[in-house]
């Protein structure tokens, strides 16, 4: 038993106002402070929030930052996802290991350092990169590894690896981060200077329908991936019966690629909560949300510091710019390592303390969402577009862009490329000239809208980057030639499997069939016929799936198939002797002759 | 509000009260519409994902879809029907299930499934878990190696016995159903006479010492495929 557990667990839930709809907080306050959440600490926590243990130790399993085992008091994780591993990441790994005596999934003999590989953590732009705790180191090498690795262990505090700080505000005093901004184009919504307050002064001017009214003319659709029109949600958001409504922005950024939103955070963090207050004005909410994913922990204590600024110039709080009654605030809720917690519902489950599961549609949030509540659920991006048709007019937006896909976009762009970063574009641009501005004239294939969208071939650069050409909520990643398109494609598919919620059947079960279909063909052990049975597979698997993470986790399969079916032709091979080439007699005999404790006779 | 709402299924008008889902007034009409984890004394929850249809050409669950108006639901063709039928060896391959020797044989929802959608050998590979068994309680058996992860037991114990002793824990292919307790049944309240014990539509939950009081050959989907007692209702 761990000293001062049952205190100190009281008072955690006690600062939380033993109110069960703020388990994340809690659990996370407990896993910071023991590093781990052991069962006796989920039992006082059922105790004190009138839950269930079962209830609490099903948050705890769902969330890669959570865990019911000891860790280390310090916690490293290198990102292993394609970016990084393209840059190095497995020697960076193998120093960290090394160093340190262990392997990945262990903590040092002292329990104080745990090595673990996490998922894109949103430095594709500065891969390969490591969280240690909450903080974040960038271009990491080898020697690099080795050298936090030996300070670690001589208790040296996280923060202290930080030396060289970022540009801009990574380098605030709330911030301290090596991270970089790596801005390489500016435009004219997202990355231009905002007047602090007139957008939101210019909207409580209006009636709230008319607010509305301007972002549907706008022709806004959302920044986060799916497109929704916007002004259409808080339509229905705000024609929705409801005691309350509630604004949440996803700053969940978890489709490996993405890591605009990180920008938005980190530059324009004004804009973004003035986009929110303009929505919470637009749906008659009281309250936002700012979901924040666990890997952008160093920017809290700055958002909140963002967040007070505004309290203090009354552009948050009661009767906001001189507005009779128009009452708005904004918490921040961390997350806690899950990339389906960025589709809307999970988010809103985790909110209210639950697991990251999606829930059942309808109703949909814009009727019952956050408590059951009319909820409107928008990408930081979409936020920063709101302040900016505000601010400019919604005429002024419509303009920029294309029919269908009005105004700029902002991609994230990574791999091989000369010069990663963040690009404002106007949505229409087509993707050989996306290209061509960062540097990658020479790219095989290109991975638009990140694993959940489509890997395309040299055929399609003449595309439009546009919700109906190619769609992306951010993420562009670009390789280069000798890369393997197959291997990209199964390290992504590593990621479903890894982030599924489990669920349902298609998803849970499918994608780990689809990824040992996809493995029988790289290793040479597949036939013809196998390209019919992956198809098939991932049809099944997107039509049947619950979620969007369902829905789309076949792409890299799918799209690859369909763009690059050559490769897969090229790995194909014919059986000789009416034996299924994947079928290894003497492996299926082995655990049977072990047992016998002699070798079959026949094989 | 309360006017009656008409819709087709594969070409057959079908009523629907406001506010029923299509799976329900599907039933009401004779039609079938193939099933794991929706129950009729509990809430739709979703997972199993054999009940999907195509409405209006998009595919939805038809145990949590609302019926509506005009809308055209594709169930019984070819397409889903093959899709159905993966989803059903995915859950097979998935767990280790002995039919020849399991308890729940004959009637099982799942194994009646299999029959009713022709799946004699999956294709899919056998993914061989170890899984845990939990026999600690006195009159109770979990047998993990069977759970279809359907949730049966969780909203049976939380919504009709009020209890809560069943919930999932892990997510992805990790996900497993756990009890209230710090390891076992036996240190939960349940009891042998829950809800929750009989609602598992495979061999996970069972009773202790009634073992195959029914013999083989007369259980519930030995003589008639599943969704027959449905489809009997048709022009009742
Ligand atoms: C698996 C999954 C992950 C998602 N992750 C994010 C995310 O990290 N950020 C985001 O803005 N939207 C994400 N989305 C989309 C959201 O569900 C939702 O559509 C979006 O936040 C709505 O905002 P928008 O209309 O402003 O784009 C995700 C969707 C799915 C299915
Ligand atoms: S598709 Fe199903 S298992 Fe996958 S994340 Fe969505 S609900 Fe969970
Ligand atoms: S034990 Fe049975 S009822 Fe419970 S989730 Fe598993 S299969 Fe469903
Ligand atoms: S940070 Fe590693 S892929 Fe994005
Ligand atoms: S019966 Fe509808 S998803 Fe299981």
């Amino acid at each position: 038993m761990i000293d001062n557990l049952e205190a100190t667990v009281k008072s955690i839930c006690q600062e939380c106002g033993n109110d069960r709809g703020r388990m994340m907080d809690i659990v996370r306050a407990v896993q910071q402070q023991f590093a781990c959440v052991p069962g006796e600490a989920m039992d006082i926590i059922a105790r004190e929030v009138k839950t269930h243990r079962v209830e609490v130790a099903g948050v705890v399993s769902f969330y890669a930052f959570l865990s019911s085992r000891q860790k280390g008091k310090v916690i490293i994780r290198v990102c292993n996802d394609i970016i990084d591993m393209m840059n190095g990441a497995d020697r960076v790994i193998a120093a960290f290991s090394e160093e340190l005596g262990i392997a990945v999934g262990e903590t040092t003999a002292d329990g104080k350092i745990t090595l673990e590989t996490t998922p894109c953590i949103g430095m594709c732009d500065q891969a390969p990169a490591a969280m240690i705790n909450d903080v974040i180191i960038t271009y990491l090498s080898s020697d690099q590894a080795r050298e936090i690795a030996s300070k670690l262990k001589k208790d040296i505090e996280p923060q202290k690896l930080v030396q060289k700080l970022g540009d801009g505000n990574n380098a605030h005093e709330l911030v301290q981060t090596v991270v970089h901004n790596n801005i390489r184009k500016k435009g004219p919504v997202v990355f231009a200077e905002l007047p602090q307050g007139m957008a939101l002064k210019r909207a409580v001017a209006m009636h709230p329908a008319e607010v509305i009214r301007d972002v549907k003319t706008a022709r806004l659709r959302g920044r986060g991936g799916a497109g929704f029109p916007t002004g259409m949600k808080w339509e229905f958001t705000r024609g929705a019966n409801g005691p309350e409504r509630f604004v949440i922005c996803n700053a969940d950024e978890g489709e490996p690629g993405t890591f605009k939103d990180r920008v938005i955070l980190t530059e324009y963090p004004d804009m973004l909560f003035e986009g929110m207050a303009i929505a919470g004005y637009a749906i008659g909410a009281e309250t936002g949300i700012l979901y924040l994913r666990a890997e952008y922990a160093y920017l809290r204590a700055f958002m909140e510091d963002v967040l007070q600024k505004r309290r203090d110039k009354n552009l948050l709080g009661n009767n906001i710019c001189g507005k009779d009654g128009f009452n708005f605030d904004i918490r921040i809720q961390m997350g806690a390592g899950a990339y389906i917690c960025g589709e809307e519902t999970a988010l809103i489950s985790s909110c209210e303390g639950l697991r990251g599961d999606p829930k059942n549609r309808p109703p949909f949030p814009a009727q019952k969402g956050y408590k059951a509540s009319p909820t409107t659920v928008n990408n930081v991006e979409t936020f920063c577009c709101v302040a900016r048709i505000l601010d400019k007019g919604p005429g002024w937006f419509a303009e920029m862009g294309s029919t269908g896909s009005s105004g700029t976009k902002l991609l994230s762009i990574s791999g091989d490329c000369k010069r990663p970063g963040v690009y404002e574009v106007p949505f229409g641009i087509k993707l050989r000239e996306v290209l061509e501005m960062v540097g990658a004239k020479d790219a095989i294939a290109v991975q638009m809208g990140g694993p959940s969208g489509q890997m395309v071939g040299p055929t399609d650069y003449d595309r439009t980057i546009c919700y109906d050409d190619l769609a992306t909520g951010g993420s562009v990643m670009v390789f280069g030639p000798g890369r393997d398109v197959l291997e990209v494609a199964d390290k992504f598919m590593d990621f479903f499997v890894e982030e599924s919620c489990g669920y349902c059947t298609p998803c849970r079960v499918g994608n780990v069939l689809l990824q040992q279909g996809l493995q029988k063909v790289m290793v040479g052990k597949a036939e013809a016929a196998d390209l019919d049975y992956l198809q098939e597979l991932g049809e099944t698997i997107k039509t049947t799936s619950r979620c969007g993470l369902g829905q789309t986790s076949a792409n890299p399969v799918l799209s690859t198939l369909k763009n690059f079916r050559s490769v897969y032709e090229s790995k194909l091979q014919t059986s000789t002797d009416g034996m299924k080439l994947s079928f290894d007699i003497k492996a299926a005999v082995s655990q049977a002759a072990g047992l016998a404790e002699r070798d079959s006779v026949h094989f | 509000m309360s006017d009656k709402i008409t819709f087709m299924i594969d070409g057959v008008e079908v009523q629907a009260q406001p506010g029923q889902t299509i799976m329900v007034a599907a039933d009401a009409a004779g039609i079938y519409i193939p099933r794991l984890c929706a129950h009729k004394d509990l809430a739709p929850f979703g997972s199993c994902r054999v009940c999907t249809v195509l409405v209006n050409g998009r595919p939805q669950s038809a145990c949590t879809q609302p019926a509506a108006e005009g809308i055209m639901v594709e169930n019984n063709t070819k397409k889903m029907t093959k899709m159905r039928a993966n989803l059903i060896e995915m859950l097979l391959v998935e767990g280790n299930h002995y039919c020849p020797y399991c308890e729940k044989s004959g009637n099982c929802e799942l194994q009646a499934l299999a029959y009713r959608f022709g799946v004699m050998v999956p294709k899919y590979p056998f993914m061989f878990p170890n899984r845990d068994v939990d026999a600690s309680h006195p009159d109770i058996l979990i047998d993990r190696n069977r759970c279809v992860l359907c949730a049966r037991c969780v909203r049976a114990s939380r919504d009709l016995d009020g209890k809560n002793v069943f919930q999932f824990v892990g997510r992805g292919p990790e996900k497993r159903v756990e009890v209230n307790a710090n390891a076992r049944l036996a240190d939960t309240n349940a009891d042998v006479t829950d809800k929750a014990v009989d609602i598992c539509p495979v061999g996970a939950l069972l009773r202790k010492r009634v073992g195959f009081e029914v013999p083989i050959g007369k259980r519930l989907y030995d003589s008639k495929p599943i969704g027959s007692d449905i489809e009997a209702q048709k022009g009742a």
